[in-house]
C-alpha cells in the first residue's frame, strides 16, 4: 500500500496484489489496467467538481454578496487617469522675436458616451455653426481612433466668438458636446520662417509608433518639418497625469491627484528676423533661395525659400483647396529652394582656383590668352566663354585672379585639361560640397560633387574628359544647394576654419549660446596666402572698377552702383544654364521664363573682417552679377549698415592684424 | 498471455459491427458532445459580438475559423484511433519543427514570438496545436507498456512533454508552456504513475520555485504574480485588469445588465476584453445565471469527455480521452479563476469563446479525437 499510495486505496486489495504481480511479470492485465485508470479518472472527476464548486463560490461571492459594492463602483464614481499634455516649447529668433507660440484656441469636442443620438446632434450642429461634410468625415475618423473611453474627441477647431455663443444657447440640445480651450501652435510670422521653422500637424499612426507612446498620450500633434521636427524631443516636454473622479456621465467630480507635465524647452535660433525679411524683400518677385551664415560660428542667420507657405494652415489640418494651391507646379511653395541642389555655375571658380594653386597645377603668374572659345584636343566641340554671347571675343590675357573677378571660363577650361576630376572632387569635398555638413538641417540636399567613382555608381558610365570641362565652370553634373555654397564661402572667409551650419543657437532663453566644435577638419593650405589671393579676387568681383575694357569686376556695375558702401564685400557670381544655347543664339530675343538661366551669388563682408556670409539663388534670374548680386548686397546692408554707417559692432578691428587686404601684394 | 489490443483482436477474430448502430455513430459523431459544443460556440459568439462592439470583420473571421474547426472535428472523427496513434510521433516531430520555426522566424505580438505567418496561410500559433499533440504522443508512448508505467517510461514521457514545453516557454509564453506540460502530466497520472513519484516531483517543483523566480521568469511574469498577490499595488498597470474584471463581474449581479448593456467591461479594458478577459463581459451582461449556464455547458462537455474516456476500450484511447477532458477543464478553470481574481493573470483564453482561431481549432481537433474514440469501437456480435 505504501507503494501504490492513495490511488490504489480506491480499488482496494485486488488492485494492490495485481500491482505486485505487474512488477514481476510483463504481461498486460486489461481488467486491472482499466481499474487503475477508472480510479484515477474518478479522482480527476472529483477534483473537477471541487474546483467548479470553488469557481461558483467565488462567482456567488462577487456577484451576490459583493454585488452592491461593485455595482456602486461601476455605476457610481469612477476613477480615471487622464494625461495632461505638456506645453510645447516656444521658438525665438536670435533677437527674442517669437517665431512659434502656443495660442489659446476653442475646440468643440464630443464625448461619445454622453452624446445620445450623435447623428442628430451633428446635424443640428451643421445648422448653427459652420460644420462641413469634410469636418464631419475628419471627426468620424478621429472618433474611431479614440482608445480611452469617456474621452472627448475634437469636432471642430478654432471656434469663433459667435460660434461659441450660439453653441452655448443650444447647449441643452447638444448632449455630450462641449467647448474646450486648448493651446494651439501658432506662427505669428506667417510664411516668413515656414521653411526654416517648419510646422506642427496631427501625428500619424506611423509617427506614433516611433515616439514614446506614453509621453505622447494627450499630445495630438508633432513637428513635421524643419526645426519643429528636428528638435521635437526638446520642444515636446514630458506628459503629466491627473487622477480624477468622474460620475457615470463622464463629468469630472474632483481631481484626486495631479502630476504636472514638464513643459518643453524653449529654443532660440540663430535666425534673424530682419535678415529674413530683407532676403524676402530683396528677392522681389523672383523665386529663389537665400542662406545667410555667421562666419564666426556657422550660425544660420537666414534661410529663405521663396515662395513660401503659411505654416498655420497645417496646424489644424489643411483643407483640400489650400493644399492644392501649395502643390502648384511652377510655384511649388512647399519646396525648399535654400536646401535644394542646383548647378552652381561660376560660383565654383574661387574653390577651383584654390585647388589649382594648392595642387601646384597652376602658379599665380600663369597666364593664358583667351580668344573667347576653347577646343579640347581630339574633340570637335567648341566651348565658348560667356563673353562670346556678348561680343564674340574673349578676355585676352588672363591670370588666376582675373579669371575669378572676370569669371573667365577659358582659364578654367584650360585648367581642367591639367586637373583630374577626382582631384577637383577631393579638394571641393573638403569645402562641404557633395555632402550635408549641417548640424540640424537633415533635409538639406547633399548636392552632387562628381568624380569617376560617383559616375560609375550613379550612372554606370566612365568619365569623359569633356565633362571635366563642364565641371570646371560648375555645370554638367555638379550641383550644390545655396546652403552648401554659403558654407563653402564661409570657409574662404574663415581661411579654412570649419564651423558647421546650425539653426539652433541655444536651448532656453536665459542659457548660454551653444559652443560647437566641428567634426570636420579645418582646411590647411600649403601656402596660407592663397586664401588672401582668392579672397582678394572675390573682392575685385565687387569692387574692381575703372580698369578699362575687360578689366572690371563682373558685379561691380551692379553692386557698387546701388549706393555708397561703408564696407568692402567679396563675392562671386554664377549664372547656371538651364538649357544649352546655340553659339549663334540671338542674345536679344526674349527667352521663355522656364528656360532662363538661374542666377547665383556667393559673398561675404566686410571683406577684411568677415561678419556675414550670403549665398543667393534666383530661379531663372538670368544674371548672377546683375540679379543675384544686388540681392546679396541688400541683405548684407541690413546686417552691417545703419544710416549709411557701419553698425558699431561691425567696425573693423583697428590694428588690422586680422585684416585680409593688408597682407595682399599690390 | 498475448499482448493484443481490442481493436486488432476485433478484426482478426472476426468481430463485426453492431447492426443497429445509429446514423450518428456511422458518421462517427457523438451527438451529446456535438450539441454541447455547438451551443457553447453559439453562446460564445453572442458574447463576442458584445465584447467587440459589433466589429463585423473580426466576428466574420471568428465564424470562418469556427467553420474550419468543425471541418477539422469531422475529419479527425473519421480517423481510426490507431491511425491517430501511428501519426502521433510524426505530428509531434512536425509540431516541434514549427515551434523551432517560431523561435527563429516567428512574428511577435505583444513582446512575444508566438505566431507563424506563412504566406497564403492564416497566422497560427503552433504552441496551441501542441496542447493536443502532446497528450496524443505521450499516450501513444505510455500505451506501449503496462500500467502503472515503469520509471524509465515515466522519464521518457517527461522528456516528450518537456521539449515542447521548454520551447514554448522560450517564446516566451509560460502559460501555454505549462498547459502543454499539464496535458502530458495528466496522461501520466491517468496511467497510474505512483503517488510517491507524483508527490516527490511536486516537492521538487516547490523547492525549485525560488530558483525559477530568480533565473527564469521574465519581469512581466514576476509582475503578474506580484500583482495577483496584491492587485491594489499597481492600480494603473497590471492590477488594472484584475480590478476592472472583478468590478465587471461583481456589478453584473444575479441577472446581469443584459446583452450589449455591459458598461464596465466594454468600456474600461477593451484591450483584453475580447480575448482573455471575455468572461468578465459575460458575467457583467448575463450575471450569475449566465455564468452558471456557462459552467453547466462546460460541465456537460467535460463530463461527456470523461465518460468517453471511461468507456474507451484500449489503454491509448483511455489515456488520451481522459487527458483531453482534464486539460480542457484546466483551461476553463485557469481562465475563469484568473479573471475572477482567484489565480494570477496568465495568458489563457476562455476555451471556445475568446477571440482567436487557433485555440478553437486545436480544441475541436481534440473533441474530434474524442468522437473518434467513442465511435470507432468494436463490439462483439451478440454482446
Amino acid at each position: 500500500m505504501a507503494i501504490t499510495g492513495t490511488g490504489c486505496s480506491v480499488i482496494g486489495m485486488a488492485g494492490s496484489t495485481a500491482d505486485k504481480m505487474a512488477d514481476r511479470y510483463t504481461f498486460k492485465d486489461h481488467n486491472r489496467e482499466k481499474q487503475i485508470f477508472l480510479s484515477r479518472l474518478l479522482i480527476g472527476g472529483i477534483v473537477v467538481l471541487v474546483l467548479f464548486a470553488l469557481l461558483i463560490t467565488r462567482l456567488v461571492y462577487l456577484q451576490v454578496f459583493e454585488h452592491e459594492y461593485y455595482s456602486n463602483k461601476s455605476d457610481g464614481y469612477r476613477i480615471h487617469i487622464q494625461p495632461v499634455p505638456p506645453n510645447r516649447g516656444l521658438i525665438y529668433d536670435r533677437n527674442g522675436v517669437l517665431l512659434a507660440e502656443n495660442k489659446p484656441s476653442y475646440t468643440l469636442t464630443l464625448t461619445r458616451e454622453n452624446a445620445g443620438d450623435m447623428d442628430a446632434s451633428l446635424q443640428l450642429l451643421g445648422s448653427i455653426i459652420q460644420f462641413t461634410d469634410e469636418d464631419e468625415e475628419k471627426f468620424r475618423t478621429r472618433l474611431k481612433r479614440r482608445s480611452v473611453p469617456f474621452s472627448s474627441v475634437p469636432v471642430r477647431f478654432n471656434l469663433s466668438e459667435e460660434e461659441i455663443a450660439s453653441i452655448a444657447v443650444n447647449q441643452f440640445r447638444l448632449p455630450g458636446i462641449s467647448v474646450e480651450a486648448q493651446l494651439v501652435r501658432n506662427y505669428p510670422q506667417g510664411d516668413l520662417f515656414a521653411h526654416a521653422v517648419g510646422y506642427l500637424a496631427s501625428i500619424s499612426e506611423e509617427e506614433l509608433k516611433q515616439v514614446d507612446q506614453v509621453n505622447y498620450k494627450g499630445t495630438h500633434q508633432i513637428g513635421k518639418m524643419g526645426i519643429e521636427k528636428y528638435y521635437e524631443d526638446i520642444l515636446h516636454g514630458t506628459v503629466g497625469y491627473e487622477t480624477v473622479e468622474k460620475n457615470a456621465r463622464g463629468q469630472i467630480m474632483q481631481v484626486l491627484d495631479r502630476t504636472d507635465p514638464i513643459p518643453g524647452q524653449d529654443i532660440v535660433l540663430n535666425l534673424d528676423i530682419n535678415l529674413q525679411k530683407a532676403a524676402v524683400e530683396a528677392l522681389g518677385d523672383f523665386r529663389g533661395g537665400v542662406v545667410v551664415l555667421d562666419p564666426t560660428d556657422g550660425g544660420v542667420m537666414a534661410m529663405v525659400s521663396k515662395p513660401a507657405f503659411d505654416p498655420n494652415l497645417f496646424v489644424e489640418g489643411i483643407s483640400k483647396t489650400d493644399y492644392a494651391k501649395l502643390n502648384d507646379r511652377t510655384e511649388t511653395p512647399l519646396f525648399n529652394r535654400a536646401l535644394a541642389k542646383y548647378s552652381p555655375g561660376s560660383t565654383v571658380k574661387p574653390f577651383l582656383g584654390l585647388a589649382a594653386l594648392e595642387t601646384g597645377t597652376r602658379t599665380r603668374e600663369y597666364t593664358i590668352r583667351d580668344p573667347g572659345h576653347f577646343r579640347l584636343d581630339g574633340d570637335s566641340h567648341i566651348y565658348h566663354d560667356w563673353t562670346w554671347w556678348v561680343s564674340k571675343n574673349g578676355h585676352d590675357l588672363v591670370n588666376l585672379e582675373k579669371a575669378i573677378y572676370q569669371s573667365c571660363d577659358i582659364y578654367f577650361y584650360d585648367l581642367a585639361t591639367d586637373m583630374d576630376i577626382d582631384t577637383m572632387h577631393d579638394f571641393m569635398f573638403r569645402f562641404g560640397f557633395g555632402r550635408n555638413t549641417s548640424v540640424d538641417i537633415p533635409q538639406a540636399s547633399n548636392g552632387v560633387l562628381p568624380s569617376r567613382q560617383w559616375k560609375r555608381n550613379a550612372l554606370g558610365l566612365p568619365w569623359y574628359p569633356g565633362e571635366t570641362l563642364n565641371s570646371s565652370i560648375g555645370q554638367g553634373y555638379t550641383e550644390a544647394s545655396p546652403l552648401q555654397l554659403a558654407t563653402a564661402t564661409m570657409l574662404i572667409a574663415n581661411k579654412g576654419k570649419w564651423y558647421q551650419p546650425a539653426l539652433l543657437r541655444k536651448v532656453g532663453t536665459d542659457s548660454e549660446v551653444i559652443q560647437r566644435t566641428s567634426y570636420l577638419p579645418d582646411i590647411q593650405l600649403k601656402n596660407p596666402d592663397d586664401w588672401n589671393l582668392v579672397a582678394n579676387a572675390m573682392r575685385d568681383v565687387v569692387h574692381k572698377k575703372n580698369g578699362g575694357y575687360r578689366n572690371n569686376g563682373t558685379a561691380w556695375p551692379y553692386i557698387e552702383n546701388m549706393g555708397p558702401m561703408p564696407y568692402e564685400m567679396a563675392g562671386k557670381s554664377g549664372t547656371a544654364q538651364v538649357v544649352g544655347m546655340a553659339a549663334d543664339f540671338d542674345n536679344d530675343a526674349e527667352v521663355p521664363e522656364k528656360y532662363r538661366d538661374h542666377a547665383l551669388f556667393i559673398s561675404f563682408a566686410p571683406a577684411n573682417d568677415p561678419k556675414i556670409v550670403v549665398a543667393v539663388f534666383v530661379e531663372h534670374g538670368e544674371g548672377g552679377s546683375s540679379v543675384a548680386g544686388p540681392v546679396a548686397r541688400k541683405i548684407i546692408d541690413t546686417w552691417l549698415v545703419e544710416e549709411g554707417q557701419l553698425k558699431p559692432q561691425f567696425q573693423p578691428v583697428p590694428d588690422g592684424s586680422s585684416s585680409l587686404i593688408t597682407s595682399l601684394s599690390p | 498471455m498475448e499482448i493484443l489490443e481490442y481493436g486488432r483482436q476485433g478484426t482478426e477474430l472476426g468481430y463485426g459491427l453492431e447492426p443497429d448502430r445509429s446514423i450518428w455513430t456511422r458518421l462517427h459523431i457523438d451527438l451529446p458532445l456535438l450539441i454541447a459544443l455547438t451551443v457553447m460556440l453559439g453562446f460564445g459568439l453572442m458574447v463576442l459580438y458584445s465584447a467587440t462592439d459589433g466589429n463585423m470583420p473580426e466576428l466574420e473571421r471568428q465564424v470562418a475559423l469556427i467553420g474550419l474547426a468543425y471541418v477539422v472535428l469531422f475529419a479527425v472523427a473519421q480517423l481510426e484511433v490507431r491511425t491517430l496513434r501511428q501519426w502521433a510521433p510524426w505530428l509531434y516531430l512536425g509540431g516541434l519543427c514549427l515551434l523551432v520555426a517560431v523561435l527563429v522566424m516567428g512574428d511577435s505580438a505583444k513582446g512575444a514570438q508566438r505566431w507563424l505567418d506563412f504566406p497564403g496561410l492564416p497566422r497560427f500559433q503552433p504552441s496551441e496545436v501542441m496542447k493536443t499533440i502532446v497528450p496524443l504522443t505521450v499516450a501513444g508512448f505510455l500505451a506501449r507498456g503496462s500500467m502503472p508505467p515503469k520509471f524509465l517510461n515515466v522519464l521518457g514521457a517527461l522528456v516528450i512533454l518537456g521539449i515542447p514545453a521548454v520551447l514554448t516557454s522560450m517564446q516566451p509564453d509560460l502559460g501555454t508552456a505549462l498547459l502543454i506540460a499539464v496535458a502530458g502530466v495528466f496522461v501520466l497520472l491517468l496511467c497510474g504513475v505512483r503517488w510517491k513519484l507524483v508527490f516527490t516531483a511536486l516537492g521538487l517543483a516547490m523547492a525549485a520555485i525560488p530558483a525559477l523566480w530568480i533565473f527564469y521568469l521574465q519581469d512581466y511574469q514576476k509582475q503578474r504574480v506580484l500583482t495577483f498577490l496584491d492587485p491594489e499595488s499597481e492600480p494603473l498597470g497590471a492590477g488594472w485588469n484584475i480590478i476592472q474584471s472583478k468590478t465587471a463581474i461583481g456589478s453584473g449581479g444575479l441577472y446581469g445588465k443584459g446583452w450589449l448593456n455591459g458598461v464596465q467591461s466594454r468600456l474600461d479594458f477593451l484591450p483584453e476584453g475580447q480575448t482573455d478577459f471575455i468572461v468578465a463581459v459575460l458575467a457583467e451582461e448575463f450575471g450569475l445565471l449566465g455564468m452558471l449556464f456557462l459552467l453547466m455547458l462546460y460541465s456537460v462537455i467535460i463530463g461527456r469527455a470523461l465518460y468517453i474516456g471511461a468507456m474507451a476500450q484500449d489503454l491509448f484511447s483511455r489515456l488520451l480521452a481522459g487527458s483531453l477532458a482534464l486539460t480542457f477543464f484546466v483551461y476553463v478553470f485557469v481562465n475563469i479563476g484568473m479573471v475572477s481574481g482567484l489565480l494570477p493573470v496568465v495568458g489563457v483564453p476562455l476555451p471556445l469563446v475568446s477571440l482567436g482561431g487557433t485555440s478553437i481549432v486545436s480544441l475541436m481537433l481534440g473533441f474530434g479525437i474524442l468522437m473518434s474514440i467513442h465511435t470507432h469501437k468494436v463490439t462483439r456480435l451478440g454482446y
